[in-house]
């Protein structure tokens, strides 16, 4: 939508600006989470599974069944349903799930941070690794090193997870004894901290359980790492051609040419004009891994949304369904806002 | 400059480095198991019928009449002491055992064993037929349900049936015993405890839940005060690991004492480690074939006849079903009451072939076969799409996620389904009633027996199988359901094939897990590590 954006110089318009592109934002957000709750409404409708049959299994007694199909509203034209939902939704009333007999918002509450755990410590290893990767490679293009980095991006971008995941485990766990096996805790250090953000790591730490916290860190490892290394190889992709582009920019020579290092030359003035997509890039990988990796979360039972969601779709337990893309409609959104409060961080024009 | 990244790098290597080794042994006292248990949905005893979440109720709850680990085939007393039955075999008459306490230190008395049947038939979820059909509803159970005095629970029934039967009933989930204080303290908005029996237990079993955390884990304590002495280990932790092969390295390393899910292949390798010991357990689940009797083939006797006869039984028991499955022909699983072991049908396309010439169809015909799409039904509907084959039967295969099967299945939109089918308490009846028993045929039938998703009309064999349930000679009765299996056997919609073992690895030094032939026979407390 490209709205012409109305001319001014007083300080009243400017307000009236900031009010527009508010109400603007506002609209398109609204109109984004209707679009995606109702596709995933109808696609959870259309699947042909009877939602009924994932409450009562198929041996109940014909009134039950009925009874438990109206309190469903699967007696209701789908749009009626629909609505009912939205409504509730607005109140802050996303339903219960059938399959854990619980409010669906309790249920986020408590698969969501092990996602967004396992998330961020892979983002971080990402960015970490990825960019320095990216820019070596770019700045060594066409020798070794670029390929090998090449190679290493193209592997991650092409081993499936899954088995990625299960070679993971025969080497660093069985093998090596180098990192814990599946699941979030040893049967040990669980219920030691009480849960406050739900993110072992942090809840560990703030409660000063050292072993806790190296139990939950041997754990998140394994999985991070490999969900890392999907992303590096995104990043580090994205990164190096970004800084070929901008290597070979007049700037850069005119910088050669005054005379500045090389180092300076990359990673200050390069790496610091492609900062701008960079975020983008790795905003997006994010977003991405906290929709939750299903197939690393079944391989590390990891208890996390993706697995929750998918979970669900396969019993035909929409609530639940819908409220996991809810979470992950804002994650997808709040990142994207935030890449563009960092833009006006990184490049001083857009301030 | 230049080192600022390998010093980011630096700090992320250093930081996990602290995580390095870490030990690998499960704690003295508990027992770590994994076991896929995302299909539990409730704990409530009065809606459990799940596989995963009967197998918790069984640990958590003592139950009216039950089966105990010391022999899960004999039905013996839970909190009943005693029992009589009325001279016209209605009325029901159970003494309570003294000394009895729950988990919260209130005594187990009949006012509790009676409310629990109340709520069961008043929230009316799913296994509630068990217990309705004994005559029960809400608005008579709470006078033909009723304690006497703290001692004394006397229930009615409403028809003449076998007492073997109503006892049997008696020791499903349904009839676990719930603290009836407990859980009023917890009752919201006439819910009779529902909500909160559902996440949380009050009963008095060998163990309390400590927590239930959806697709994550089920843990339980010992109760120090069980009837028959604390648990051998002072807490159970089941947790849900999807994957057979992450089970598997779990064991291996001794993180977990028991893996529960292991797929065959994989436990034969595990068979030559010293430290791991394979379990074989005996199960009551049946592996059929449905034939729809409105596809204009499958309806003649002799195609059903040359569908038994093109089956190759032994040959998968004995190649990939290996150790996880015996032949068995009849509906009633062997090892029980009124058992029948004749498995007269084996794989013999000659004369499949010629059955299917004397039905007129000496070519075959075109056939669907809907199957779930995971281990075992993907590689028994294909051995089963080769041998049909052979006799000139084009099957082809519809593999689809389970619930879509039973979706369709209770449509009656298939042709051929292959399927499983667990008894819902120990009394023949129970199959008997779905195999052999449909009393109306028509589309908008109320029950939906299996005999009925294959639309197959027994009138004659309906009578039988009710006239059996009400026979109160043992051994009379016993010959009744002999009859039925036969029959079914012979000549059905239903082309019965195996009966399921269950196999768990488990450390060397775990000993005396017990995995009874049902679902709700699994239980935790004699074993010790």
């Amino acid at each position: 939508m490209n709205v012409a954006t109305p001319a001014g110089t007083g300080r009243g318009s400017s307000l009236g600006l900031f009010v527009f592109r508010i109400g603007r934002l506002a609209v398109t957000v609204a109109l984004t989470f209707l679009g995606l709750l109702f596709v995933t409404f109808v696609i959870g409708r259309v699947i042909p599974i009877d939602p009924a049959l994932a409450i009562l299994g198929d041996r109940a007694l014909p009134h039950v069944y009925e009874r438990v199909r109206h309190e469903l509203g699967l007696d209701l034209p789908l749009y009626h349903q629909f609505w009912i939902y939205l409504v509730k939704a607005v109140r802050g009333d996303l339903g219960s799930s059938v399959l854990t007999g619980r409010p669906v918002i309790d249920d986020i509450r408590q698969f969501f941070p092990a996602t967004v755990e396992l998330a961020t410590f892979a983002t971080v290893l990402g960015v970490a690794l990825g960019v320095p990767m990216g820019v070596w490679a770019a700045a060594a293009r066409g020798r070794w090193l670029d390929h090998l980095v090449r190679v290493l991006a193209l592997i991650g971008y092409s081993v499936p997870v899954f088995w990625l995941g299960l070679v993971g485990l025969l080497v660093f766990y069985a093998r090596l004894d180098l990192v814990a096996g599946p699941g979030r805790l040893d049967v040990a250090y669980e219920y030691v901290v009480e849960p406050w953000s739900g993110l072992v790591l942090l809840d560990s730490l703030l409660a000063g359980e050292l072993g806790v916290f190296r139990n939950a860190l041997a754990h998140v490892v394994l999985p991070g790492a490999i969900l890392g290394y999907l992303s590096l190889a995104y990043i580090a992709r994205m990164t190096r051609s970004f800084m070929l582009a901008e290597l070979g920019q007049e700037y850069v020579v005119a910088a050669r040419v005054k005379g500045l290092s090389e180092a300076r030359v990359i990673w200050r003035h390069a790496l610091g004009n492609v900062m701008v997509p960079l975020v983008t890039v790795i905003a997006l990988s994010y977003a991405y891994l906290l929709e939750g990796a299903v197939l690393t979360e079944t391989v590390f039972a990891w208890p996390g949304l993706g697995l929750y969601i998918t979970q669900s779709l396969f019993n035909a337990d929409m609530t639940a369904v819908l409220g996991g893309t809810l979470v992950v409609g804002v994650a997808f959104v709040g990142l994207n806002l935030l890449s563009d409060v960092l833009y006006t961080f990184f490049d001083p024009r857009a301030r | 400059m230049r080192t600022r990244p390998l010093r980011l790098l630096m700090a992320g290597l250093l930081l996990a480095s602290l995580a390095a080794p870490v030990a690998a042994e499960t704690p003295k006292d508990t027992l770590v198991m994994a076991k896929v248990i995302d299909d539990i949905i409730s704990l409530d005893p009065a809606e459990v019928f799940e596989l995963s979440g009967g197998e918790m109720i069984a640990n958590l709850y003592d139950r009216i009449m039950m089966y105990e680990p010391e022999d899960t085939t004999r039905l013996v007393g839970g909190v009943a002491e005693s029992w009589n039955v009325s001279d016209n075999g209605r009325t029901f008459t159970l003494k309570i055992k003294r000394g009895l306490r729950f988990h919260s230190g209130n005594p187990v008395t009949a006012r509790d064993a009676a409310y629990s049947l109340q709520r069961v038939i008043k929230l009316d979820k799913t296994p509630a037929f068990i217990l309705s059909q004994l005559g029960w509803t809400k608005d008579n159970v709470g006078d033909l349900v009723r304690a006497v005095d703290d001692a004394t629970l006397q229930a009615t029934i409403t028809k003449d049936f076998a007492p073997t039967f109503v006892l049997n009933c008696l020791s499903a989930g349904v009839g676990s015993v719930v603290d009836m204080k407990e859980v009023q303290n917890h009752e919201k908005d006439g819910d009779l405890g529902h909500a909160w029996l559902k996440t949380n237990s009050a009963g008095s079993g060998p163990f309390r839940l400590r927590q239930w955390k959806a697709n994550d884990s089920v843990v339980m304590d010992a109760f120090p005060g069980y009837r028959h002495g604390p648990p051998k280990v002072r807490r159970a932790v089941v947790r849900h690991i999807a994957e057979p092969a992450a089970q598997r390295l779990q064991l291996e390393k001794g993180d977990i004492d028991m893996a529960r899910n292991i797929t065959p292949d994989q436990l034969a390798t595990l068979r030559n480690r010293p430290d791991i010991v394979v379990g074989t357990y005996p199960k009551a689940d049946l592996y059929y074939l449905g034939l729809n009797q409105k596809h204009e083939h499958l309806k003649k006797p002799k195609v059903r006849q040359a569908i038994r006869w093109l089956v190759d039984y032994q040959g998968m028991a004995d190649t990939f079903l290996r150790g996880q499955f015996k032949v068995h022909q009849a509906f009633w699983p062997s090892g029980f009451f009124s058992s029948l072991t004749d498995t007269p049908f084996r794989l013999d396309v000659a004369k499949a072939k010629q059955l299917l010439a004397d039905a007129g169809v000496p070519n075959g015909f075109s056939v669907k076969l809907d199957h779930a799409n995971t281990a075992p039904f993907m590689d028994v509907a294909q051995s089963i799409q080769s041998t049909m084959g052979q006799a000139g039967i084009k099957v082809e295969l519809v593999p689809a996620d389970s619930k879509q099967v039973i979706t369709k299945y209770r449509a009656r939109n298939h042709d051929l389904v292959l399927l499983y089918w667990s008894p819902d308490y120990m009394d023949p009846h129970s199959n008997a009633d779905t195999f052999a028993r449909n009393p109306d045929n028509s589309d908008d039938a109320k029950t939906k027996p299996l005999a009925w998703r294959n639309a197959w009309d027994i009138p004659d064999l309906t009578r039988k199988t009710d006239a059996a349930v009400l026979e109160r000679d043992a051994e009379k009765r016993k010959q009744m359901y002999l009859d039925l299996q036969r029959t079914v056997q012979q000549d059905s919609a239903f082309v019965i094939m195996f009966q399921s073992t269950e196999q768990a690895a488990m450390r060397k030094n775990v000993k005396s897990f017990v995995s009874g032939p049902t679902f709700d026979t699994v239980f935790y407390r004699l074993v010790t590590k």
